[in-house]
């Protein structure tokens, strides 16, 4: 894969290289972040200066179904030694998928100082470079952040329905199985929560993981994405988008493509996403 | 101990511990984790053994006299080598069957609650795949 400033992104600078992390690890205004998918992985071992950011337990509120709120993330940022003007560099397993959605959650705060390391842990793994399992003691900080903005990267299901009605651009990421809503029951659990399979009227079926080189884990040159998301889905450039998948996860990963590798202004991840919409009394589907 | 009452202690003492705790004890059978040999099953392993609805792309085999076996094709998957090891350790030879009586719940109990819904899914699977084998095997 070509060096990150050659593929063509609209916004190069939110993602990094594994061997500028390896470079810049050390500044004292970068914090390295590994959020995985997996909660045991971290403890494995991680890049020496990386802490963790655990979904479920950090940025997570189980009794609203909903992410924490100023002061929760206030909180946060203060433990792992941030402050306003630090740059997170996110990483992490299954191509960065949860890395990702760390990184969504923090734009909530408008903490926009925030990048990908590319190709995400394994490529890290992969090049030989070193994890260690010591968790890296960093002075803890005042961390103030403004209320979070529901708004401009995140919208509800009343939302979805104005944005399905008015025919606009709707991009399910799950797997076809999902997406058909062949896949409706599981093992223990039918069609993943919801009692309905099927999509969202109107929404493009565009895999998440589609959007990575499957052999590093890399995020696939610009001309490749629009292929994908334009060719593909019929994406028009610019035009707004609602990303969506199961619980909102997957689809943080489209979202950072479709709004910092393309440039798309107006991406908005849905994370009630099919565990709601495949529930809701009175919404539409499609199969 | 082996068989269900050993996993069922096991599960007990795991619920007793701190998260770190927790996450030293499982991470420690994830080194103990060992694939399907190879004269049992080879890459690329069959669509039929895999199971289901596990983003760790794991596959479950009943080798008679033995017991279940697994095994994680995604080399970051340490919870589900975890888990693999677990049900293997637990249920070997004659006790082998014993873990078609494990109870649902039991992914929880060993990982906690705060896992994804995916990723609780994907354990629940792979201990829904080993009972059905045992099931079937009896």
């Amino acid at each position: 894969m070509e060096p990150i400033e050659q593929r063509g992104y609209a916004n190069p600078d939110r993602l990094v290289s594994t061997q500028w992390v390896a470079d810049h690890r050390n500044d004292p205004d970068i914090l390295l972040v590994e959020s995985n998918e997996d909660p045991l992985l971290y403890s494995t071992g991680h890049i020496d200066v990386a802490v963790e950011i655990d979904w479920t337990r950090d940025l997570n509120n189980p009794l609203t179904r909903d992410y924490l709120d100023e002061a929760g993330f206030e909180a946060l940022m203060s433990r792992i030694g941030a402050t306003r003007e630090t740059t997170v560099v996110f990483y992490g397993d299954r191509n960065n998928w949860w890395a990702t959605y760390a990184l969504w959650v923090f734009s909530l705060f408008g903490h926009e100082r925030a990048k990908i390391m590319d190709g995400g842990r394994q490529k890290w793994v992969d090049e030989g470079r070193p994890l260690y399992q010591s968790v890296p003691n960093r002075p803890k900080t005042t961390y103030r952040c403004p209320p979070r903005d529901d708004q401009t990267n995140r919208v509800f299901r009343d939302g979805v329905l104005k944005h399905m009605q008015e025919r606009k651009a709707l991009v399910d990421v799950r797997s076809p199985e999902e997406f058909t809503g062949e896949r409706l029951h599981m093992p223990a659990y039918p069609n993943e929560g919801a009692l309905r399979g099927g999509h969202i009227p109107g929404a493009k079926n565009v895999p998440w993981a589609k959007a990575v080189d499957p052999a590093t884990g890399e995020f696939l040159p610009a001309t490749r994405l629009r292929e994908l998301y334009e060719t593909g889905a019929r994406l028009q450039p610019g035009e707004e988008v609602v990303t969506y998948c199961r619980i909102g996860e997957r689809s943080s990963h489209t979202w950072f493509v479709l709004k910092f590798l393309l440039g798309y202004p107006n991406v908005r991840n849905y994370d009630g996403s099919w565990t709601e919409w495949g529930n809701l009394v009175g919404a539409p589907i499609e199969r | 101990m082996e068989g269900l009452q050993g996993l069922l202690d096991l599960a007990g003492a795991l619920e007793s511990l701190d998260r770190a705790e927790r996450i030293e004890t499982l991470t420690d059978y994830a080194r103990r984790y060992q694939p399907v040999p190879e004269d049992v099953a080879g890459k690329p392993y069959p669509e039929r053994n895999k199971v289901p609805g596990c983003e760790s792309e794991v596959y479950a085999f009943w080798v008679p006299d033995s017991g279940v076996r697994f095994a994680v094709e995604n080399r970051q998957g340490v919870s589900a080598m975890a888990l693999a090891a677990i049900l293997q350790e637990h249920f070997v030879g004659p006790r082998s069957t014993e873990i078609a009586q494990v109870p649902d719940e039991i992914v929880y109990r060993l990982f906690g609650r705060e896992l994804s819904m995916g990723k609780s899914m994907g354990l629940m699977n792979m201990v829904a795949t080993a009972k059905a084998l045992a099931g079937a095997a009896k």
